[in-house]
């Protein structure tokens, strides 16, 4: 087992090892590079799969028929998506601003992938150990909102705009929310470092010790996704598709690359912070109980999609600032007063 | 170029938008996203069928009118054939307006359930769409194995129905109405107790009932503003004054009571079914009828509740084998003019809802 759960880590040691000097700056980059194109390989896989299993997802709450025809039970629809998307033409409408138009979707993909850059998928299996590893992402993620505004407004569309619009005004106040929720498992175990808040949970969850930071987190999470029930920036049946209206083929493609790839990092993050990360019954190595859970996450967000209708633009505003906002930041008091309490009993604890 | 200041533009939504339910077009002026004015712009989908009628005989002329509200194709037919009827003085046989009927409330159903399914979808509730389709599927199915067809049924005639419905026809009209009552409650649990669905739409364009009368509104939407109106019991054709029906009535005047009243008439059209099934006598299912429809000299007015509202047929004869004059007067097309006289100071959010709760078939919009 215990091979099982550093396989990867081993592999990584075994390739440092065929350099000379393993720390060399050419070890190094070479493994920079392997991680790089491995976390590019599990989000372009993530979501491609997740794509089809949204569907398949969708046909199995309302009752109708999903992909079923490529493959076993449909199963490899996802290949004849991406590579019909791979052969389209690339359109662009003609008074578009071509610079933003084109660099929106590459940005959106990029961030989604540095954000991959600091998530734990194991014990030691992290591309960038950084010590202010959940800053880091939670900074990363908020560029995302400058993407989406930059699609809205290069699209020169009426629609484009709103949905740009939309975006700024949903994602920066569901940031707020999203940051709070978290301050109370950082102030618990004192560090902004991803593996290290895992390892604070060997014990238990923080969802036990969190439950209210954990929904806020999921719920703030779905809105910074957005997806149903707070999928304003797409709203298809109002703005017809937001920022993506004018965008098909690759770009389009990329923009869905980068929306499912945010759920599988949002669901990540959830999973480190609340879930306890790798850790679970001794039976399954740690990287495969850290794909589980994210499942998991993904799977409540899935049926959270499929079972809700789209709220309201007004009151999804309310939403953020007048509920979730004053309970998380009644989250933090609550855990600062925990805190302090346990100090007093136990003086050591947390410094 | 500096802009000072902000300024209200125009959105052209349709024909061609995800949620104007066919060709509607209309050009939206928004402040933001706030929509200050809207103006309809309808005739994408005309197709002249009131001239059309001129140039066919009374019979051609049937199977055009399951095409003016063609998620509800009976209840169109019903009203053309019983016109004629009314002017030519033909008794219909028993079975045959049992059959009526039947296709008719079937088809008010049909139509009920899409509206609530695209009224969800519009708010993006997929799941309650994909419910309430599932079970109109199985209306649709009814239609086609009597008629052959599933939307466009080409089943009333002059004098009667076209043919005898199939043996297996009965018991799956039975079955189907004993499985309603477990549907009603599933659409409620996934869509009209959702909190976000009622917060999405109660007290979301208000049609007070002053302004619904004075616009002639007409059909659901009326009885959803608290008027009890229906042609159905106003002025009972064909056998509905047979039947033990309420006609529901709500009072909100918003976008959710519209919503929920069509689910009510379903309820309401179950029991009409219920009853029509109970008490369908046997016997032929066309009246002797000339082979050529020759009415004499006149004109007659014929009026008929659709299920997006009051449908009115009026007929004028010269005596030939071709109407001189036919003039429709459908529900749909005079309850566009709620939309511009609602709307306004909504977002263009709760535009979207408030048109699906008007539940325009652009068919019958325009003609």
């Amino acid at each position: 087992m215990d091979a099982l759960n550093n396989v990867f880590v081993n592999i990584a040691a075994y390739i440092r090892g065929l350099f000379a000097d393993s720390h060399s700056l050419s070890a190094d980059l070479t493994i920079n590079i392997i991680v790089f194109l491995m976390l590019f390989l599990i989000m372009v896989v993530a979501a491609l799969f997740l794509s089809l299993v949204e569907r398949k997802f969708a046909h199995w709450v309302s009752q109708r028929s999903g992909p079923n025809r490529l493959g076993p039970h449909g199963w490899f629809q996802f290949i004849a998506d991406a590579v019909k998307m791979l052969g389209k033409e690339d359109i662009y409408p003609a008074n578009v601003d071509l610079f933003l138009f084109k660099i929106a979707p590459m940005m959106l993909v990029g961030i989604t992938l540095m954000a991959f850059g600091v998530i734990p998928f194991g014990k030691g299996m992290v591309a960038i150990n950084l010590d202010l590893g959940i800053f880091y992402f939670l900074a990363v993620s908020s560029i995302s909102t400058l993407a989406l505004l930059m699609a809205g407004w290069a699209s020169n569309n009426k629609f484009s705009l709103l949905g740009g619009f939309r975006a700024v005004a949903q994602m920066i106040s569901y940031e707020i929310p999203l940051l709070f929720s978290l301050l109370g498992v950082i102030m618990i175990t004192q560090t902004f470092n991803l593996s290290s808040i895992i390892e604070a949970q060997k014990t238990i969850p923080f969802i036990f010790l969190q439950p209210l930071a954990f929904l806020i987190y999921l719920i703030a999470g779905i809105a910074e996704t957005n997806r149903a029930p707070f999928d304003q920036v797409q709203g298809e049946q109002e703005i017809v598709a937001g920022p993506f209206t004018e965008y098909s083929g690759l770009r389009w493609g990329l923009f869905m690359l980068a929306e499912y790839g945010n759920v599988v990092a949002t669901s990540a993050i959830a999973v480190s912070m609340f879930l306890g990360g790798w850790y679970g019954p001794g039976f399954l190595p740690g990287w495969l109980w850290f794909i589980l859970k994210i499942w998991l996450v993904i799977f409540i967000m899935m049926w959270v999609r499929w079972t809700f209708v789209r709220m309201r633009v007004d009151h999804l505003m309310h939403f953020a600032w007048k509920i979730l906002l004053p309970l998380s930041l009644a989250n933090i008091f609550l855990t600062g007063l925990g805190i302090y309490i346990y100090q007093l009993f136990i003086p050591r604890i947390g410094g | 170029m500096i802009i000072d200041g902000t300024q209200e533009y125009s959105v052209n939504m349709g024909p061609q938008h995800p949620s104007t339910h066919g060709v509607f077009r209309m050009v939206v002026h928004l402040d933001g996203e706030v929509v200050t004015n809207v103006e309809p712009k309808i005739g994408y989908l005309h197709r002249g069928l009131e001239k059309m009628a001129e140039s066919r005989t009374y019979n051609q002329f049937v199977p055009y009118t399951d095409r003016l509200d063609y998620l509800a194709g009976p209840h169109n037919s019903l009203g053309y054939v019983q016109a004629v009827e009314k002017l030519m003085g033909i008794e219909v046989p028993e079975r045959a307006e049992y059959l009526r009927v039947i296709f008719a409330e079937l088809g008010r159903v049909a139509s009920h359930l899409f509206m609530i399914a695209s009224g969800s979808l519009d708010i993006c509730g997929w799941t309650p769409w994909s419910y309430c389709t599932r079970d109109r599927e199985r209306i649709l199915d009814l239609f086609e194995m009597t008629a052959g067809n599933r939307m466009t049924l080409n089943y009333f005639r002059i004098g009667g129905v076209s043919h005898d419905v199939p043996d297996e026809f009965m018991p799956a009209l039975k079955s189907f109405l004993d499985d309603m009552p477990e549907m009603i409650e599933e659409y409620y649990g996934i869509f009209f107790g959702n909190e976000i669905a009622q917060s999405r739409m109660k007290s979301v364009g208000i049609l007070p009932k002053e302004l619904a009368e004075n616009l002639l509104i007409t059909g659901a939407n009326l009885r959803a503003s608290g008027v009890q109106y229906d042609v159905r019991k106003a002025e009972p054709y064909g056998i509905y004054n047979r039947f033990n029906f309420n006609v529901p009535v709500l009072y909100g005047c918003d976008t959710y009571d519209r919503h929920f009243i069509r689910l009510l008439e379903i309820q309401e059209s179950r029991k009409i079914l219920q009853q029509a099934l109970r008490d369908i006598p046997e016997g032929p299912v066309v009246a002797k009828v000339p082979k050529v429809i020759k009415p004499q000299v006149g004109k007659v007015y014929h009026r008929v509740e659709n299920p997006k509202g009051e449908m009115g047929w009026y007929i004028v004869s010269n005596g030939t084998t071709k109407p001189a004059r036919v003039r429709i007067r459908t529900g749909a097309f005079v309850n566009v003019q709620m939309l511009p006289a609602i709307v306004t100071g909504w977002k263009i959010q709760d535009l979207v809802t408030i048109f699906a709760s008007m539940d325009l078939v652009l068919g019958e919009v325009d003609k």
